[in-house]
């Protein structure tokens, strides 16, 4: 079976990047902006497995789980953040949060 | 037994006596505190007239026993006790040291100041040392036997006079303190020690001066006693530290020894180092003593208790400048003209304090100018020499003194505190003891042949006669004061004892003798009015016998040195002293029968004399204007005046200084304000608005919008990819 070249992975996570990338800059509501997190995060998954397939060994997919691990946990803080926020402010905007300037 | 090693005992005694009383006499004495804080009029009869009330007046028709219970008999035993233990302790000493072939004894018991090294005026080594030291000498010996023998017989009288009065306890623990100074005073060896007996007494005169001290009058008489007291007090101790920076020491002995040895030449002229010393040293007696110009205190020290009157303020105390004079004889024999202005100061003393008696209507004022008059006679015999003379004018004077003081006592005991001899008269039949007693110390003091007074006056006017320090100028004021002397004395009895009763009608039926615990000490000194002087005879009296002059043969050897007049005497004839005699006793009588006349034969002759002298009359009437000249001097002049000075001194510049300052901190400290506004603060705000400025665009990025911020990321993340993949 002819195994399919790092390259195409790589052209999906590229384009999982940009999706992503493009929606933590454009989109205004914040669970929205915590999906595109997500894309960007499993884009990097992709890289890896893919990286790992082709080296031969089992790093990469550690580091996949690593990371699988850390984005629950990011997205468990981050709803429980907006969940906060939205009690205070009634907002899941991030464009209306923006009280930490000077 | 040797009583001469236990002259030291002999003021212990009066010591533990006043401690005794000082500490726990107000246990013994339990209705004291609340007798004392009643005024003086509540404590004596209803018709006290506030002029001339007195407070020291027992109460009257409340009879005279001992009301005081167990612990007033307690007090009037153990005081008089004490003083009459040093009494006796005294007699012996003395009869010992009459016994011994060298008539000096020194006991000294500890070094009291240890001496710092220094060089006298002449470069010798010295230390400035005195010891708790005690000399009994021919001197010392008369003083102690004067001292606690009268007092001792005034203790008694006291008894009788204070058992009404609140704080008897107070009273007799201050006298007995009183007995302990003045023995000190008296025994002490070196100057240094005598001065804190002389201060000591001093301390006791203002405490029983003041002793009713809810009287404004009294307190203010103590405090004068004490501030002029202060003034000689000052000037004697220059002249003790001078003696010490002279002599290198303050021993009486050596520098008795030193200065009869001839190392310091004889000053006749001019202000040498002992005519200074002299004339310092006769300041603090004229403080004591009373002499021109310090006298003005005594006076009012009548303010204290009549027996006070007595003991300090005419019989010993007031002596003390007396006594200093003759103990520093040998000072005083190196300065003829401080020893000239020494009789000189006397004589005035006598003759303006005697004039001043004439006009004086209080019984105990008449006493006490009397009192500076016959001290003035005392330093006269000390001034041209005759040192023994004085000192037994002293010892005289003391007998009769005394008992007039206490006399007067008695008269105003009987009439319940009145002291104005206007409001008496006509008291002869009713007190009749006091009035013979009273009569006796007249004679005495007026000078009449046989009685005490006369041998030492006479004596006294004879040294000023004829001592070669001495001038008849001398003599003749003596003369005129020994003739005002009868005289005021005798107007004193008239007004007093003879004619008929001034005396205010509700006081009049209160009349009494005084107990025997007052007449018995009267008795006493009477006596010894009559018969003290008795061992004085003069020289010319060739039939008694050398016994009968016993005193100058006891003092004279001491002054022999002195006695600068030795062979003087002869150069007078016998027929000159005679005169002289007869002169001075037809004084004497002609001041009687002056008296007798104005103010009995001639009642209207006293306001005639007065009014024909209006001036002199006013004169006396106002104490030679003294006191008031002292006051508008001193007291409204330097006091008052100068408070104001200093008033003003302390507004001006003193405030001014102080203004000056807060002025200049203010120009300063606005000075600092507009540094610290304009310079300090405008640094500091400088920085922060620099950094305000600066940081304006850099302030930009912070939009606070997440999605910005991503947005950098973002494009940092592509730099920075651009950067690597470019290589």
């Amino acid at each position: 079976m002819q195994a399919i070249p790092p390259t195409y992975y790589l052209m999906v996570s590229l384009g999982l990047v940009l999706i992503g990338t493009i929606g933590l800059l454009t989109r205004r509501n914040i669970v929205i902006i915590l999906m595109s997190i997500e894309l960007i995060l499993n884009a990097v998954n992709i890289n890896l497995v893919a990286f790992s397939n082709a080296a031969g060994n089992e790093r990469g997919q550690v580091f996949a789980i690593f990371v699988i691990t850390v984005a629950v946990a990011e997205a468990a803080v981050g709803l429980g953040i907006l969940i906060a926020l939205f009690r205070n402010k009634e907002t899941v905007l991030a464009d209306e949060v923006e009280l930490l300037k000077w | 037994m040797n009583l001469l090693d236990s002259i030291w005992l002999i003021p212990l005694f009066p010591l533990l006596g006043a401690v005794v009383m000082l500490l726990v006499g107000k246990r013994l004495d339990p209705q004291a505190p609340s007798q004392v804080a009643l005024a003086p009029g509540v404590a004596n009869l209803p018709v006290e007239d506030p002029a001339h009330g007195h407070g020291a007046a027992p109460k009257h028709g409340h009879g005279h026993a001992n009301q005081g219970g167990f612990g007033k008999a307690l007090i009037s035993l153990f005081c008089p006790g004490m003083v009459l233990l040093s009494f006796l302790l005294s007699a012996g000493a003395v009869w010992q040291l009459a016994g011994r072939p060298e008539k000096v004894h020194e006991v000294i018991k500890y070094t009291w100041l240890a001496g710092l090294p220094f060089a006298t005026s002449s470069g010798a080594a010295a230390r400035f040392a005195a010891d708790w030291g005690f000399l009994l000498d021919p001197l010392s010996g008369v003083m102690i036997l004067v001292v606690t023998g009268v007092g001792f017989v005034i203790h008694v009288y006291s008894i009788g006079y204070m058992a009404h009065d609140g704080g008897y306890y107070r009273f007799f623990g201050y006298l007995n303190l009183f007995i302990f100074f003045m023995l000190m005073l008296v025994l002490a060896n070196n100057f240094a020690l005598l001065f804190v007996g002389w201060e000591g007494v001093g301390l006791c005169s203002y405490l029983l001066i003041g002793f009713y001290f809810h009287k404004k009058s009294a307190g203010d008489a103590g405090n004068k006693a004490f501030i002029v007291n202060r003034i000689g007090d000052s000037s004697f101790i220059l002249g003790m530290l001078l003696v010490f920076a002279t002599f290198g020491t303050a021993r009486f002995l050596e520098i008795n020894q030193m200065a009869a040895s001839g190392r310091f030449a004889t000053e006749t002229a001019g202000f040498g180092i002992m005519t200074i010393i002299a004339l310092l040293l006769f300041g603090g007696a004229t403080g004591k003593s009373a002499q021109i110009p310090l006298y003005v205190w005594l006076p009012d020290a009548m303010e204290g208790p009549t027996p006070v009157s007595a003991l300090i303020h005419a019989a010993t105390m007031v002596t003390a400048g007396v006594y200093m004079v003759a103990r520093s004889a040998a000072i005083y024999q190196l300065a003829p003209n401080a020893s000239m202005i020494v009789a000189v100061i006397g004589c005035l003393t006598a003759i303006v304090a005697a004039s001043i008696a004439l006009v004086q209507n209080d019984i105990k004022r008449v006493l006490a100018y009397s009192t500076v008059s016959q001290l003035g006679y005392m330093f006269v015999a000390a001034g041209v020499g005759a040192y023994w003379v004085a000192i037994f004018h002293l010892y005289t004077h003391a007998f009769f003194k005394a008992l007039l003081f206490l006399g007067s006592g008695s008269v105003i005991h009987a009439l319940g505190g009145e002291q104005d001899m206007r409001h008496m008269g006509g008291l002869k039949a009713r007190i009749p003891i006091t009035h013979w007693t009273m009569f006796i110390g007249s004679l005495a003091i007026a000078g009449i042949p046989g009685f005490a007074g006369f041998f030492s006056k006479d004596e006294i006017l004879w040294q000023a006669y004829s001592s070669p320090l001495g001038s008849q100028l001398l003599f003749w004021m003596g003369l005129v004061t020994a003739g005002m002397t009868a005289f005021y004395m005798w107007r004193m009895m008239h007004m007093t004892f003879y004619g008929e009763s001034r005396v205010a009608p509700e006081r009049a039926a209160h009349i009494h003798e005084s107990p025997p615990v007052m007449t018995v000490p009267l008795m006493v000194l009477a006596l010894g009015s009559v018969f003290a002087g008795w061992i004085g005879v003069p020289k010319l009296w060739s039939a008694f016998p050398e016994s009968f002059r016993a005193f100058e043969h006891w003092l004279g050897p001491m002054f022999a040195a002195e006695s600068a007049h030795a062979g003087a005497e002869h150069a007078h004839s016998a027929s000159t002293e005679w005169l002289l005699m007869l002169l001075s006793v037809a004084t004497a009588l002609a001041g009687i029968a002056l008296a007798r006349y104005m103010y009995h034969w001639n009642r209207k002759a006293p306001d005639a004399v007065a009014a024909s002298l209006p001036g002199m009359h006013r004169t006396l009437a106002n104490l030679w204007y003294v006191d008031k000249f002292y006051g508008w001097l001193f007291v409204d002049g330097l006091a008052k005046g100068g408070g104001e000075a200093m008033g003003q001194f302390d507004n001006t510049v003193v405030d001014g200084g102080v203004n000056g300052t807060g002025w200049l901190t203010r120009l300063t400290s606005s000075l600092s304000i507009w540094w610290d506004t304009w310079i300090v603060d405008g640094a500091v705000r400088l920085t922060g608005f620099l950094v305000k400025v600066l940081s304006y665009p850099a302030r930009l990025l912070q939009t606070g919008s997440v999605q910005a911020y991503a947005l950098i990321f973002v494009l940092g993340v592509v730099l920075l990819f651009a950067y690597y993949l470019s290589y």
